[in-house]
């Protein structure tokens, strides 16, 4: 239990660990203690631009079919962030996730229809505003509970609020959903980048700006604080740290995290659906976290491409075998529970713990 | 050697604390005093640590008030009397495991530092300058407590003592007013005990200090003053030379010919009690 839990803290205060883009690792000192005194904020937008760059150059030379599973990538990305900052950095545990994206994707679908001149980024701002107020009545309610009972008060709000679509169904739309159709590239770019290209710069774009947040928050004091409740709520009280207050807060911004991620989802697919926003998106979002890593940020990346890519080439494998339709539509999700076994048989940090021992291991053999 | 004069920093009187028909505190009173050391005493069970819990907020009491410099206390939750100045540390460390030792004691200090999460988003204001402030601070209180060399390790992964230092720095790196040391010795060596009270005179100079301690030469050389507690009541205050020359005391500890037989909580003898079980009090939150 010791040696791998232990790279987990060293890497956590790495002041070196932020999120979103390449490690500044081979580096000269003066260099690197330059970019260590940068303030936090501007660290992790710097790395966030890096990263968008970084989309953008995979973006022009991959097609337009990458492009909307680059998106993909980015709103499970975002979504699986904020469950870090909760579950990785407080210690409390949500099965309800799925339903702060299904928040968020009905409330861009809403907002499209019924107030189509407002500019997107309004839409996104209405919406990162609407799930606070969400996350503040569900943390609110749940800041007492602990564990196992955690868990399972947001499962209720998981396996409830898909139904309020039928209960609202003029307004919601059923089980079918509500589709919206959404501005492709705006026609200063139109011969330069596709419609889907456009829409997965634009998810970009706000997710390397929530990630970047989240990483500030996570190495700030309030990460700190959510940590120490994490690790002793009775010390971290007695060091005067509020520890309802800052579950309640851990919630919210984790909520916010999930919102953005659903009302960015539905921005690109152009639907929202009950069918979508299931448990199994909630346990879904949980596991990846796991297999990705649940100490850090870039557990997330990995988390997310997994999720995406997974479920991608369990079909193409099912169809390449010739297998029956049952087969395929189930072949996924054993895809991924075999993945998740494995992983955590043998990197039981998830992939970012893996591949943090394979660097330590690395550098370790360079001469010095 | 005796009480001074001065006010109180923090106070309890009349605390009576029952769980259920358990009577654990049945109208007790301590005081702390700034620039002493208070010593609490008794046999297992006599409820110190219920009385230290009531103390520090963990634990609100049935009957009787609790006093932060001569007033009510500033909030009734834990967080609250930490910020005002009061800081603890516990019988079973309660180190975060999972943080460095760095993290561990930057922890403590945080209620001297100032910004908030509008300030930590935009970077401006003061939240990063107290950052860097808070870090130094708990590299200095490492030093102090010689830890130092092991700031980016896991507590785990360090001797006892030496997270028993650590311990003392996160509790201490907040420059508390008033301290509360829940057994600091017990694990230690003689050697360690007698650098420990070394450290306790040291912080009773400028702190009030409450010290829950079973290894009774240690509490005699730094206590100034002293309270018994047996079964919830207060059987005895005074100065070292007091307690020790006082029979209830002794009958305390050792029981006697005509009653011993009824008492229940047969504890070894005061002196060399180093491996002295876990207090087993209930609402004992902060054992491990």
């Amino acid at each position: 239990m010791s040696s791998p839990i232990r790279q987990c803290a060293e890497r956590a205060s790495a002041p070196g660990s932020a999120p979103a883009s390449a490690s500044p690792k081979p580096v000269a000192a003066s260099p690197g203690d330059r970019w260590r005194g940068l303030p936090s904020p501007l660290r992790h937008l710097l790395l966030a631009a890096l990263g968008l760059a970084a989309v953008t150059a995979l973006l022009l030379v991959t097609g337009d079919l990458t492009a909307l599973r680059v998106a993909a990538v980015g709103y499970t990305m975002l979504a699986i962030a904020g469950l870090q900052l909760l579950v990785g950095g407080s210690g409390q545990v949500s099965l309800g996730h799925g339903a702060f994206m299904m928040i968020g994707a009905y409330a861009m679908a809403l907002l499209v229809l019924y107030q189509p001149m407002l500019p997107l980024a309004a839409n996104l701002l209405i919406i990162v505003a609407l799930s606070v107020v969400a996350g503040i009545a569900v943390g609110a309610a749940t800041a007492r509970l602990h564990g196992p009972y955690l868990a399972g008060a947001t499962l209720i709000l998981a396996v409830g609020l898909p139904g309020l679509t039928h209960r609202y169904h003029d307004l919601l739309g059923g089980s079918n959903g509500l589709v919206i159709r959404t501005a492709g590239a705006p026609p200063l770019l139109q011969g330069l980048v596709s419609d889907s290209e456009w829409k997965a710069l634009v998810v970009w774009t706000a997710v390397v700006i929530g990630l970047a947040a989240l990483a500030t928050v996570s190495t700030g004091r309030l990460g700190r604080r959510m940590r120490a409740i994490r690790d002793d709520e009775t010390a971290a009280a007695m060091a005067g740290i509020p520890v309802g207050a800052t579950k309640v807060v851990a919630f919210v911004i984790a909520s916010a995290a999930g919102g953005l991620a659903g009302g960015l989802q539905a921005y690109v697919l152009g639907t929202a659906t009950p069918s979508t926003f299931t448990l199994a998106l909630s346990l879904t979002l949980l596991a990846g976290l796991v297999l990705g890593g649940i100490g850090s940020l870039w557990g997330a990346l990995w988390a997310s491409v997994a999720i995406v890519y997974l479920e991608l080439w369990a079909s193409d494998l099912a169809r390449a075998l010739d297998l029956s339709r049952d087969a395929e539509n189930n072949l996924p999700i054993v895809f991924f529970g075999v993945v998740i076994i494995l992983v955590l048989r043998f990197w039981p940090l998830g992939v970012h713990g893996a591949l943090q021992r394979v660097t330590i291991r690395l550098r370790s053999r360079e001469p010095r | 050697m005796t009480t001074t004069a001065t006010e109180p920093l923090l106070s309890a009187e009349g605390v009576t604390v029952r769980f259920g028909g358990l009577t654990a505190l049945d109208d007790v009173g301590i005081r702390a005093v700034p620039g002493t050391v208070t010593g609490l005493i008794g046999p297992n069970g006599a409820g110190k640590t219920t009385l230290f819990n009531v103390l520090s907020g963990v634990l609100r009491p049935t009957a009787g008030t609790v006093t932060w410099k001569g007033a009510p206390p500033p909030g009734r939750r834990p967080h609250h009397l930490a910020r005002a100045g009061i800081a603890r540390t516990f019988q079973g460390l309660n180190l975060f495991p999972m943080m460095t030792v760095l993290d561990n004691v930057v922890v403590g200090a945080d209620r001297l530092a100032a910004g908030g999460p509008l300030s930590l988003l935009t970077g401006l204001g003061r939240h990063h300058r107290d950052e860097r402030e808070l870090r130094s601070r708990a590299m200095a209180a490492l030093e102090r407590f010689g830890a130092a060399e092991h700031a980016h390790q896991l507590p785990a992964t360090l001797p006892y003592g030496v997270q028993k230092q650590v311990a003392l720095a996160r509790a201490c790196v907040g420059e508390p007013e008033a301290l509360l040391l829940d057994e600091p010795a017990s694990g230690l060596s003689g050697g360690q005990i007698d650098a420990l009270a070394d450290q306790i005179r040291d912080f009773g100079r400028d702190m009030a200090v409450v010290l829950v301690e079973h290894h009774m030469d240690l509490v005699m050389r730094v206590c100034d003053h002293i309270v018994v507690l047996n079964f919830g009541r207060v059987i005895s205050t005074g100065t070292p030379a007091q307690i020790q020359a006082d029979p209830l005391v002794a009958q305390a500890y050792l029981g006697t010919s005509d009653d011993g037989a009824a008492d229940p909580a047969p504890t070894a003898a005061p002196a060399p009690a180093a491996d002295s079980a876990p207090d087993p009090d209930p609402g004992n939150g902060a054992a491990r």
